[in-house]
């Protein structure tokens, strides 16, 4: 199996890379680690016109400080992400959430942005990003813009970048206060994909959780936020009862798919069960 | 075609390829390194495993131009002088069965123990958890490779006391004990 014919560009700037996009023609696919992008173009799921290698633009690697944010280049890779002490210290969810990613090999190319852009239902870092209220900066011919994490996904495999754009880097904002975290997931031994997965981000105060932020994985075509979950704990009891009636609401609106893994129903249930499990860790429990 | 330098095995090269050329059929098809094997060819199992600049890749998931400049390490290039300690103790603890993902899976259990040369049994299968043997010999498999663990770490502290499975000749009384 062998992808179908392309032409080939390798920018080393974000500038040369909006270049070669725009100049690529119809159908122009951007590889960033590559680990979704070349299965499918060798099932020749994809055959693009022109693919625009990200692998030199040396500017998208690397995590850095920014304050009130920490922000990860999109070309970090999976690997690098589950080293990086800003990550660890200020986002830990996120490592968490990679470290259960495909496998090794895969993570040492696979990247961030990468893995945000393929917006896959079942891949891990989406519902991540939406927990921890992440915002995405793209740029493209019309300049950079920033976009909230709750407009970022908007179908199947689609997110807000357009054509001719290009994720560069994420910002996550640092949290302030006693915050725990933790991402819960349910998937075949032989497969990382995630059948259901929940990212939970908790604060505490005085005895009570002051609130909750709960990001469902392949409960949908986007990851979601199970509000519903978030409102009902604002204010409770930080105890195990409340919990658990809290994420008995998990499924509320959701439309999960059915497929050869589980049932739409079977999904629904898991995202109570994980949801619980979840909350109950990062809110220390 | 796409002119390329790549280091494979200690020796440059220098090549014109399709942009679309995975690097695993450069390997075994332009440079001749075909101790790297194919397997499933979707990223699932693992048995085309090298290393890319010291990292364990599947190398049938990255595009040969995307190998411009570095340095691949397969399976043929591991052990220059005699066999990888890895090798020897797949070989000592018959953590083989076909030999077909046996490529992968030493190129993998390499990537791991450079990270962390002292893995629990758990912690093999983690790190191995890329690379499938269709035969289903994992047994055998973490044995050798807690067994090269040891022998890396300069061995002497009872972790490397690891043996073969012994075959329960009560549980499978079909299985005829060999003398």
């Amino acid at each position: 199996m062998i992808p179908a014919p392309f032409s080939y560009a390798r920018p080393t700037t974000v500038e040369e890379a909006l270049q070669a996009i725009a100049e690529g023609g119809e159908d122009v696919k951007v590889l960033a680690g590559g680990q979704s992008l070349i299965p499918v173009m060798r099932l020749r799921l994809a055959a693009p016109e022109t693919v625009v290698d990200l692998g030199r633009v040396d500017g998208l690697r690397g995590v850095r400080d920014d304050g009130d944010a920490i922000v990860i280049g999109a070309m970090t890779t999976h690997s690098d992400v589950l080293s990086d002490p800003l990550i660890a210290e200020h986002a830990p969810l996120i490592a968490e959430a990679t470290g259960t990613v495909a496998d090794r090999q895969v993570r040492h190319r696979g990247t961030f942005g990468g893995a945000l852009v393929h917006a896959d239902p079942a891949g891990d870092l989406p519902a991540v990003a939406l927990a921890l209220d992440a915002e995405f900066v793209i740029v493209g011919p019309g300049g950079r813009r920033t976009v909230p994490a709750a407009e970022f996904f908007v179908d199947y495999l689609t997110t807000a970048v357009e054509e001719g754009e290009l994720l560069v880097e994420v910002r996550v904002p640092k949290l302030a206060g006693s915050w725990g975290m933790r991402y819960e997931k349910f998937n075949r031994v032989a497969q990382a994909w995630s059948i259901v997965a929940v990212a939970a981000v908790v604060r505490r105060e005085n005895g009570r959780i002051a609130e909750a932020r709960v990001g469902l994985t392949n409960m949908g075509p986007t990851p979601l936020r199970a509000r519903q979950v978030e409102e009902a704990l604002a204010g409770a009891e930080a105890t195990a009862e409340a919990v658990a009636a809290a994420a008995e609401r998990a499924a509320e609106g959701t439309e999960p798919s059915s497929d050869l893994n589980a049932q739409a129903d079977y999904r629904q249930h898991l995202a109570t069960v994980l949801t619980r499990r979840a909350v109950t860790a990062a809110a220390g429990l | 075609m796409t002119p390329i330098t790549v280091r494979v095995d200690g020796a440059a090269y220098t090549d014109d390829v399709e942009p679309r050329t995975l690097l695993v059929h450069y390997l075994r098809e332009q440079v001749g390194k075909v101790g790297t094997v194919v397997g499933c060819d979707t990223s699932n199992c693992g048995a085309c495993t090298v290393h890319l600049d010291g990292e364990a890749v599947k190398s049938c998931t990255v595009l040969a131009v995307q190998a411009d400049g570095c340095e691949v390490t397969t399976i043929e290039g591991v052990g220059q002088d005699g066999l990888h300690p890895v090798q020897k103790a797949f070989h000592e603890m018959h953590g083989l069965q076909c030999g077909y993902c046996t490529p992968g899976m030493i190129m993998a259990s390499i990537d791991l123990l450079q990270d962390n040369p002292d893995p629990s049994d758990d912690e093999v299968r983690e790190g191995i958890e890329g690379n499938l043997c269709r035969c289903t010999g994992y047994q055998n498999i973490v044995r050798a490779v807690r067994s090269a663990a040891a022998e890396m770490r300069g061995g002497g502290d009872g972790n490397g006391h690891v043996s073969p499975a012994v075959v329960d000749t009560a549980a499978a009384p079909h299985v005829a004990v060999q003398a």
